[in-house]
């Protein structure tokens, strides 16, 4: 009892302490040092291992950075002007910046044309990365790929005009004939455009002076600019392509079925190379005899087919990754297979593949750099041919080396944040 | 619906082809069959006027003609004497060396980097993590350059060993890293070396019949066995004991420097040794990524749950965690594994002749051959490609939950 305690203790205290400051081990950053970088001697060791190895990158790079020169026009003026110092040569990035970015071929006056349309496709994509963005934007991101063409490759607008013209013409057919049935409607559209743009491409062969800027030959493309377009290119061509080959995987038609599964199966098998290769060496056999068609647009061709395989592959788990009511549910309204895919399949399998498209593109993208090998100057062919063969910059490896991956380093790093970002924005809405 | 399920016999009309749903999928898959059929037929024709008017034709008799060029990395015997043929099986085994070498060291380097990357140690995961991204996120074929710049800008050149005033020494005395490659020491088999390499033999089987023995007896008996220091000891003592009593039989041969460059040792070329290093630190990222999710994928639950079952962290690593992780891992391993073996075909950027250097590089170029050369060529990686994901297809069957 309390009788009994009261007699014995001498002192019970009957307020509160103060509130005292935690001790210094258990607060703030001694705290979380200790638990996060010395917590047991092993620890402790990999903290001061990692640390030296810091220190040893720090101290060794940083005087390379900070002499480093940014306004001579040669390897050995600069050399000179280092006179002994460690120190790192940039005036090769600065001299240099032109090829780097737009190749040793491009018409010097027209490097304002891949400038804006890399600005305009910023705009042009934003819609499409960012749903917030104004929806209106969209009828730009339509129109881009012929003005981007135009800009690029210059010649009249009249040529990617007519084939924007053909395009929303087999668009009205489609929309015309879409009540009878999907394939009759797609049938109609296909036909209405070939027949528009085939009519049309009278007109800029009769007027190959209106609206034209100086036409330039895809050899001329080059340095970031072709890793860029490549990209690009590829990536948006692929994606229907891909869906295509994904359902047609999918499907209950056996012969179908194999044609796609062949497809996917033979080309994630070979290398890129093998296939730049083929686009280098063989594709031409398979033209017309006496066409002449560009070695851009045969690697265009090839690339795509590639990707088109791999993003079938990651459709393909979307596809399965979907509950079978879902796709009993689409037949139960009585939906046809194009509507069922159109309106319920293909929005919630596109979205949950989302982050496996996104990964392919980062892929496809670093692997335009392949293209060097056959001897096109993309960025690294740039820098292994026209730029360290030079007399000025032969030896200058580190900052060009260095600029190449600081560059696709910000390129990929970002496109991979940003699908991170589109998984966490999408993850809410499927709970 | 009964009409669904049950048409009218008898009156089939040609409309039904389009529109009812029993005929319609034969009549989209006739016409994507002729579609096909037309296609390959335009492409075939396209091909055979584009060879007439060339003057060629398809023909493999090339494969036996002498090749007339050197490789200067060959695992089997090669002449400029021997036939492409024979150029071409040099490829293939110097493809399969680099994958081989780069599949054993990309596996060493991801698992520490994706163990590490869930260490404790803040500092330590920062640093993995900045090492995953920036390998991930920039092409192969940029480190492979990267590295072969080493060797060219770095790396002393042998002549750099000469004289007293040398600027470049050999490591341990063994081993000399130049600007042409590595030179290490290379195992010279004298008489009796049979008995040797056989005893080490046997004690690898030894070893893994203990292992047996010892699961067997904690199985049957509930007996436990320490395995670890027993296995070191099979793994050394018979070979040494036998090596000594044989009497030495295995010498090592130092490269050593004569005139300009070095003789003996096995020498490794720049090429090899870029692409082998460039393919294993970028493959090594992405494994290290799949190697952290496999661990993450397993539960703390279980964990817990071994721990609660008076289990030591050890055993809770070997027995619980790590079968279920593996799982995970190994599929996308494999197919790592088949990606690096893919991207070895960049050899051809630093001259390093594998399969794509001789049969889709110099072969091609000298004979012309190109359609014939190119197919080749996709059908080994194809060949390549398909027996992997067939040993995938096994592993996964084999590892697959039973339940139910």
């Amino acid at each position: 009892m309390s009788d009994t305690h009261a007699q014995t203790v001498a002192f019970v205290r009957t307020t509160m302490l103060p509130e005292q400051p935690p001790p210094a081990s258990e607060a703030g950053v001694i705290k979380w040092m200790r638990e996060n970088l010395f917590k047991g001697w092993f620890n402790s060791l990999l903290t001061i291992l990692s640390l030296y190895f810091i220190f040893q990158i720090v101290t060794s790079a940083y005087p390379w950075f900070a002499n480093g020169i940014w306004n001579t026009s040669s390897l050995a003026e600069c050399r000179e002007m280092l006179d002994g110092m460690t120190g790192a040569c940039f005036s090769v990035l600065t001299e240099r910046w032109n090829q780097l970015l737009f190749g040793f071929t491009y018409p010097t006056d027209a490097y304002w044309r891949p400038t804006l349309a890399f600005v305009l496709l910023i705009v042009a994509i934003a819609p499409v990365l960012y749903p917030k963005a104004p929806r209106q934007l969209l009828v730009f991101t339509g129109i881009y790929p012929f003005l981007a063409y135009w800009l690029i490759w210059g010649g009249t607008l009249l040529t990617p005009l007519m084939i924007l013209v053909g395009l929303i013409a087999g668009y009205f057919a489609f929309k015309q004939f879409e009540r009878q049935s999907f394939a009759m409607g797609l049938l109609a559209g296909v036909v209405a455009a070939i027949v528009v743009i085939w009519a049309g491409g009278i007109v800029p062969a009769a007027m190959p002076d209106v609206l034209a800027i100086q036409a330039i030959p895809s050899r001329d493309l080059g340095g970031f600019m072709l890793n860029m377009i490549l990209g690009t290119v590829c990536v948006s061509l692929s994606l229907p392509l891909g869906i295509m080959l994904a359902l047609g995987r999918q499907s209950s038609m056996p012969i179908i079925k194999w044609i796609c599964v062949i497809f996917i199966e033979f080309i994630r098998g070979v290398p890129l190379i093998t296939l730049l290769f083929v686009a280098n060496v063989v594709l031409a056999y398979f033209f017309p005899p006496g066409s002449n068609i560009d070695l851009v647009l045969r690697v265009i061709i090839m690339i795509t087919m590639f990707s088109a395989a791999y993003i079938a592959e990651v459709i393909r788990g979307g596809l399965a990754a979907l509950p079978r009511g879902q796709y009993e549910a689409a037949d139960s309204l009585g939906l046809d297979y194009a509507q069922s895919m159109r309106l319920i399949i293909l929005p919630q399998a596109l979205k949950i593949s989302i982050p496996g498209i996104v990964n392919v593109a980062v892929g496809l993208f670093k692997d335009t750099t392949l293209v060097s090998v056959i001897s096109m100057f993309d960025l690294v062919g740039m820098i292994r041919g026209p730029i360290l063969a030079s007399t000025e910059w032969n030896g200058v490896y580190w900052e060009l080396w260095g600029f190449a991956v600081f560059v696709f380093f910000i390129v990929c790093y970002s496109i991979s944040k940003y699908s991170q970002w589109l998984e966490r924005q999408l993850a809410t809405d499927r709970r | 619906m009964s009409t669904i399920s049950d048409p009218p016999a008898g009156s089939f009309q040609l409309s039904m082809l389009i529109n009812d749903t029993r005929y319609r999928s034969y009549t989209f898959q006739f016409v994507a069959l002729i579609l096909l059929i037309m296609a390959f037929a335009y492409l075939g024709h396209n091909l055979l006027a584009n060879l007439r008017a060339a003057g060629l034709n398809i023909s493999y008799n090339f494969l036996g003609e002498p090749a007339g060029y050197d490789i200067n990395q060959t695992l089997i015997p090669y002449t400029s004497q021997s036939t492409h043929w024979q150029a071409s099986m040099v490829g293939v085994l110097n493809t399969l060396l680099v994958a081989f070498l780069g599949c054993i060291m990309a596996t060493i380097i991801g698992v520490f980097v994706g163990v590490m990357r869930l260490s404790d140690n803040w500092l330590v995961r920062q640093l993995m993590s900045i090492y995953v991204e920036i390998f991930r996120n920039v092409p192969v074929l940029i480190w492979i350059l990267i590295i072969m710049a080493i060797f060219i800008a770095v790396l002393p050149q042998p002549r750099d060993f000469r004289g007293d005033d040398a600027t470049a020494s050999m490591v341990l005395g063994m081993f000399a890293f130049t600007g042409r490659g590595f030179y290490t020491p290379a195992p010279v088999f004298g008489p009796g070396s049979s008995v040797v390499i056989a005893t080490f033999l046997a004690s690898l089987v030894g070893i893994f019949a203990f292992k047996r023995y010892a699961k067997k007896a904690l199985y049957d008996r509930g007996q436990l066995i320490p395995t670890l220091w027993p296995s070191i000891a099979i793994f050394f003592i018979p070979t040494i004991l036998v090596f000594f009593i044989m009497g030495r039989p295995i010498t090592l041969d130092y490269p050593a420097l004569q005139g300009f460059n070095f003789q003996g040792g096995i020498f490794m070329r720049n090429s090899l040794i870029a692409l082998w290093f460039a393919l294993s630190i970028y493959t090594a990222a992405f494994i290290a990524e799949n190697v952290r999710a496999g661990i993450l994928a397993v539960s703390k639950g279980q964990t817990e749950a071994a721990a609660s079952l008076g289990l030591r962290p050890g055993r809770i690593m070997n027995l619980v965690i790590l079968p279920q992780a593996l799982r995970v891992i190994i599929p996308p391993l494999i197919s790592q594994y088949l990606n690096l073996t893919k991207n070895s075909s960049l050899a051809i950027a630093v001259g390093y002749m594998d399969l794509t250097g001789t049969l889709g590089g110099i072969t091609l170029n000298q004979t012309g051959r190109a359609i014939e050369a190119i197919f080749l060529l996709m059908l080994f990686y194809l060949a390549i490609s398909l027996a992997i994901s067939a040993i995938m297809n096994v592993y996964n069957n084999a590892v697959k939950l039973k339940e139910r």
